[in-house]
């Protein structure tokens, strides 16, 4: 299986050199393609359309935050070959402003995929018939899954009495949100207190 | 006679509507009673599952996936534990496995009873509906048995599962296998062949294998179009692989091919379980390593070194070499999927869910356009959404 795929990673980087940045078979056994945001039309068609791959099925489209890059976002696609009974995932790296271009054009289930990791992460998708939030309520700030993104958000709403209607505050808390770091600090990678003296 | 000019207008359906299958808001654009375009409004139950994850360690995770689809509960954690297993690198005992297959099952069942009872609840025959809730009443309380919750199991663990089943499960499950076939014939008598639940969903919302593929269908409503692909064939986990079951497949990719797939899978899921419990063997039911799975009570009031991996285990959870997984299983509403990214702590990076019932109700406009009012009821009904799990 493993052996299977690594081929076909290596028959999709020579059909594609120039938009195949890299294959990788992961350790348990899963093969990735990293393709270049503005390829990414042309790679999802061929993997659609060619005998060899015959990707029919677009499963699923979400993004992944990685704070500390340049292009913060991936935007990873996973497909399904019924024909091979094999999987693939591609990702596709972008940041805040480059807009991706959207496959709604291969496949029509990216719609709400795209819509969805607008809405949780802010990624612009060119093209896209229908880009609006999907999953946040009506009038909804910010991108909650960005790692920046606090865990209890910044408004909370109720039903006041006196108006008659939804209110929207800024989030009270009773008590702070806990976040207890477990990492211990002589395995991890930070400095302990007092390290700065050290250098 | 002069002619009347038809004007198009907007309405707006739910979220409070019997047939909307919980917090469906749907903008339908109409002309006359011909739907023009339907636009489902979705996230009115949108809990930020995914963001909470990234805060909890992978035990304390799990417990959310039963509250993505409530209705048949212990799949979706099968497809966390799953990826979790993966990236830990672990085999689970034998018992384990047939014991989740077990419950993938009765969850199974659990789902198509509800789905295919409220489907005919939804398009006029309210009986079945009655029968349905009956046997799910039944099958729930095998799960209250196993984990002491009717619905939000948490039973399955990264290593196994939390307990081993008590005695005299098996066999009370056996004899519900008996008489279950009989409760989906009285089922079928009174929906299969009547005159007015054909009228309903006969020829409605028809898929071809083409949309369907297009559409990212999966599970019930790809195998209705006639597409026969089945993870629990292709691609078995634990050990369906052993089993020896069959795949109902539809011809026409309308609502009542869906229907039917649904009760014929129920049979299926019913020769699965009676395998299960013949061939269940015996042994431990997780992994007996204490860096995953909690050390017995018992052996903590004297051991030390068990005490320590109870402390390790519930402060910080094991650690998950860093990777990333797509593991999916065949839950009763297509594929469901965790893409789990771990940095190597006790909490994931990054955990997608994939759920069926999103994408299915991404086509509801395609499947409506064209038809009537009421076969938007119809064709809700036929895909089998629950908004838990397309919410998130």
């Amino acid at each position: 299986m493993t052996q299977a795929l690594k081929d076909l990673g290596e028959y999709i980087a020579q059909a594609l050199p120039q938009d195949v940045l890299g294959t990788e078979v992961n350790r348990v056994g899963e093969l990735s393609l990293t393709v270049k945001a503005a390829s990414i039309v042309k790679v999802l068609s061929f993997l659609k359309d060619d005998a060899g791959c015959l990707f029919k099925q677009l499963v699923d489209v979400c993004g992944v935050d990685w704070p500390g890059r340049e292009q913060r976002f991936d935007v990873v696609y996973h497909l399904l070959s019924m024909k091979h009974n094999q999987r693939v995932r591609v990702k596709v790296a972008t940041d805040e402003e480059t807009a991706v271009p959207s496959v709604t054009s291969v496949f029509s289930s990216a719609g709400w995929f795209e819509r969805e990791t607008w809405d949780m992460y802010g990624v612009l998708f060119s093209d896209h018939p229908d880009l609006r939030r999907i999953l946040t309520d009506y009038g909804f700030e910010g991108h909650p899954l960005r790692k920046d993104f606090p865990l209890t958000g910044y408004v909370e709403m109720r039903y006041d009495d006196e108006t008659k209607r939804v209110v929207y505050e800024p989030v009270k808390l009773t008590q702070d949100f806990r976040s207890f770091d477990f990492l211990s600090p002589w395995e991890g990678p930070g400095m302990l207190p007092g390290d700065e003296k050290a250098n | 006679m002069a002619e009347s000019q038809i004007q198009s207008y907007t309405i707006n359906f739910g979220p409070q509507h019997p047939a909307a299958h919980g917090v469906l808001r749907l903008i339908l654009e109409m002309s006359g009673e011909v739907v023009d375009r339907a636009d489902p409004h979705v996230g009115l139950l949108h809990r930020g599952t995914e963001k909470l994850i990234e805060h909890k360690t992978y035990v304390q995770a799990t417990p959310y996936f039963d509250r993505l689809d409530y209705v048949g509960t212990m799949n979706q954690e099968h497809a966390f534990v799953l990826a979790t297993e993966k990236l830990l690198g672990i085999d689970i005992p034998i018992r384990a496995k047939f014991i989740r297959t077990l419950y993938d099952e009765i969850g199974r069942i659990l789902n198509h009873l509800l789905n295919v009872t409220a489907f005919i609840f939804d398009v006029g025959g309210m009986t079945p509906l009655l029968y349905g809730f009956e046997e799910r009443e039944k099958l729930m309380e095998f799960y209250e048995r196993v984990c002491g919750a009717r619905l939000h199991a948490n039973y399955y663990r990264p290593g196994g599962v939390a307990a081993d089943l008590p005695a005299g499960l098996l066999e009370d499950i056996a004899a519900w296998c008996e008489t279950f076939p009989k409760v989906l014939d009285d089922i079928e008598t009174l929906a299969t062949d009547n005159r007015i639940f054909k009228q309903r969903v006969v020829d409605i919302g028809v898929v071809s294998p083409e949309q369907a593929l297009d559409w990212g269908f999966t599970g019930p409503n790809l195998r209705a179009s006639g597409i026969a692909w089945d993870l629990r064939k292709a691609q078995p986990y634990d050990v369906y692989d052993q089993m020896d079951f069959d795949i109902p497949v539809g011809k026409n990719g309308d609502g009542y091919d869906r229907y039917l797939v649904r009760v014929l899978e129920m049979r299926e899921s019913v020769k699965i379980m009676k395998q299960c419990i013949a061939k269940m063997p015996g042994g431990p039911v997780k992994v007996e390593d204490n860096k995953i799975t909690p050390p017995k009570r018992s052996e903590m009031k004297t051991s030390m070194e068990s005490l320590i991996h109870h402390f390790k285990l519930f402060t910080e959870g094991f650690r998950v070499p860093a990777g990333e997984v797509y593991a999916a299983i065949e839950a009763p509403k297509g594929e469901f999927a965790v893409y789990l990214i771990a940095d190597g702590t006790g909490k994931p990076y990054r955990c997608k869910i994939r759920p069926p019932g999103y994408v299915h109700l991404q086509a509801l406009d395609m499947m409506s356009k064209g038809h009537m009012l009421a076969d938007v009821v119809a064709n809700i009904g036929s895909i089998d959404i629950v908004f838990g799990e397309i919410d998130r």
